[in-house]
């Protein structure tokens, strides 16, 4: 879609499909664990998380804030750890980056980036304790993991840009 | 970016209510997260019905990029066996020729084997297999090592089942729903099996370390390993039947050792599900108060 065929005077999706839309590109990112791939290492970049940050952060009120509980209750039941772990990171996440749109008003994306960055490591290095025995050697293919999915983060942006536009300017939510 | 002025609630009693509310719901969400991952910690089969209902859904659906994959990828390979059919058919032959001495001397010792057997009154359990199915995907983001099975209940899988692939031990059963089961891989950091070195029988255990490689630990002390030991199920436990390849040591070392699994789970596709060797007997009913 180029710039000329933007119509500002476009409706959009109707508010009911417009608000399910966000919910329901993270859950297609969590299913991307269902691709038929039997991984030796974990370096699967997590997908749904990646699309809550980009939605939370490109889009503020596309998803509410107690959206990240249920969403990370499906990546759970798909991602392979122990039930309530993203859950439980993921609505931290959502309500550390809150306090973030308080303290740092003006962003850009290079700050939109950092806090990404700072989030998926978070979660990814918390979710290692959680799920899997302090001995157990996946520490270097957690750090490619995480620059695997910090350097994904722009692109899931744009992608999420894309759907917003599509969606309508119509601001829900709230 | 410019300042949300949304976030502003103004005077609206509603809109203050609302945005409060929605605070209080997103620290109730982590609560009841943290409640959730307690619980599953102290019982992680606790919501295994739940994670593999809705794998009963996905498996399927995995399973058809899977055969949509093989027969796209099938079409070079049938290309290239066509033009190396007359080498690869004087290859087979040769090979042949050079086990046919191999399989004669094997034959002559497994009629040894039988009538001693026989002899000295050993009973024999083969564990039958269940269901032949395809592992289908795996939990590629997180730490731990599982894959989804597609066959559930409906084919008579059940959890505490071993797998094994044509070339050695998959890993066993942990969870079953109604047509996916999820199971625990050889190399996930918690998948511990019972082992014995085919040279000796010396026994020893095949932990995982997360990586697709195994520790293998030796039970008896004041052994060393040696690169190239292989290991094979020992039958220990009831759960794995004896006999089943699991890893080759990859360095020399003392009772511990880094060992490499048979089994190359980037190249599985059909699994055997095997019954466990011997079931747990059924647990004593409680005596009554």
């Amino acid at each position: 879609m180029t710039l000329d065929a933007y119509n500002p005077f476009d409706p959009g999706l109707p508010p009911a499909r417009a608000r399910a839309l966000p919910w329901l590109t993270v859950m297609a990112g969590s299913l991307t664990a269902i691709v038929p791939v039997v991984a030796i290492v974990p370096l699967q970049p997590p997908m749904g998380l990646l699309m809550l940050l980009a939605w939370r952060l490109v889009a503020r009120f596309a998803l509410r804030l107690w959206a990240a509980a249920p969403l990370g209750l499906f990546d759970d039941l798909v991602s392979g750890q122990p039930l309530g772990s993203a859950m439980l990171l993921w609505s931290l996440t959502s309500l550390a980056i809150d306090l973030f749109e308080h303290r740092l008003v003006f962003r850009d994306f290079w700050q939109d980036w950092l806090i990404a960055s700072g989030a998926i490591a978070f979660c990814l290095i918390a979710g290692r304790f959680l799920a899997v025995p302090v001995e157990a050697q996946v520490d270097a293919p957690l750090v490619i993991q995480i620059a695997i999915t910090v350097l994904l983060f722009p692109m899931a942006t744009r992608l999420v840009a894309w759907i917003d536009r599509k969606r309508g300017r119509n601001e829900v939510g709230v | 970016m410019a300042p949300a002025r949304d976030r502003r609630t103004g005077f609206s009693r509603r809109r203050q209510y609302g945005a409060f509310l929605a605070y209080v719901l997103a620290v109730a969400g982590a609560v009841v997260g943290a409640v959730l991952l307690v619980a599953s910690t102290f019982n992680p089969p606790a919501f295994g019905a739940l994670r593999m209902t809705l794998g009963s859904v996905t498996a399927p659906i995995s399973g058809a990029f899977v055969a949509a994959g093989d027969a796209i990828s099938g079409v070079p390979d049938t290309i290239g066996h066509y033009f190396f059919v007359h080498s690869e058919n004087d290859r087979l032959r040769a090979e042949l020729e050079r086990s046919r001495d191999l399989l004669l001397t094997a034959r002559t010792i497994a009629y040894d084997n039988r009538r001693l057997r026989r002899l000295l009154a050993v009973r024999e359990r083969t564990p039958d297999a269940v269901v032949t199915a395809r592992l289908v995907s795996s939990t590629g983001s997180s730490g731990r090592r599982f894959a989804l099975l597609n066959a559930g209940r409906w084919q008579g899988v059940e959890p505490g089942m071993a797998v094994r692939g044509p070339e050695g031990l998959i890993g066993r059963v942990t969870e079953a729903g109604p047509a996916a089961a999820r199971v625990l891989l050889l190399t996930d950091p918690e998948s511990i099996v019972p082992v014995r070195r085919t040279r000796d029988g010396m026994p020893a255990i095949a932990v995982g370390r997360g990586d697709g490689t195994l520790d293998v630990r030796s039970v008896a002390t004041n052994v060393r390993l040696g690169k190239g030991d292989l290991f094979v199920t020992s039958g220990t436990g009831g759960l794995y039947a004896p006999n089943i390849p699991v890893a080759r040591v990859r360095t020399n070392g003392g009772d511990v050792a880094v060992a490499r699994p048979f089994i190359h789970p980037d190249t599985l596709d059909f699994a055997i599900v095997q019954r466990a060797f011997m079931p747990m007997p059924p647990s004593a009913p409680a005596p009554r108060p």
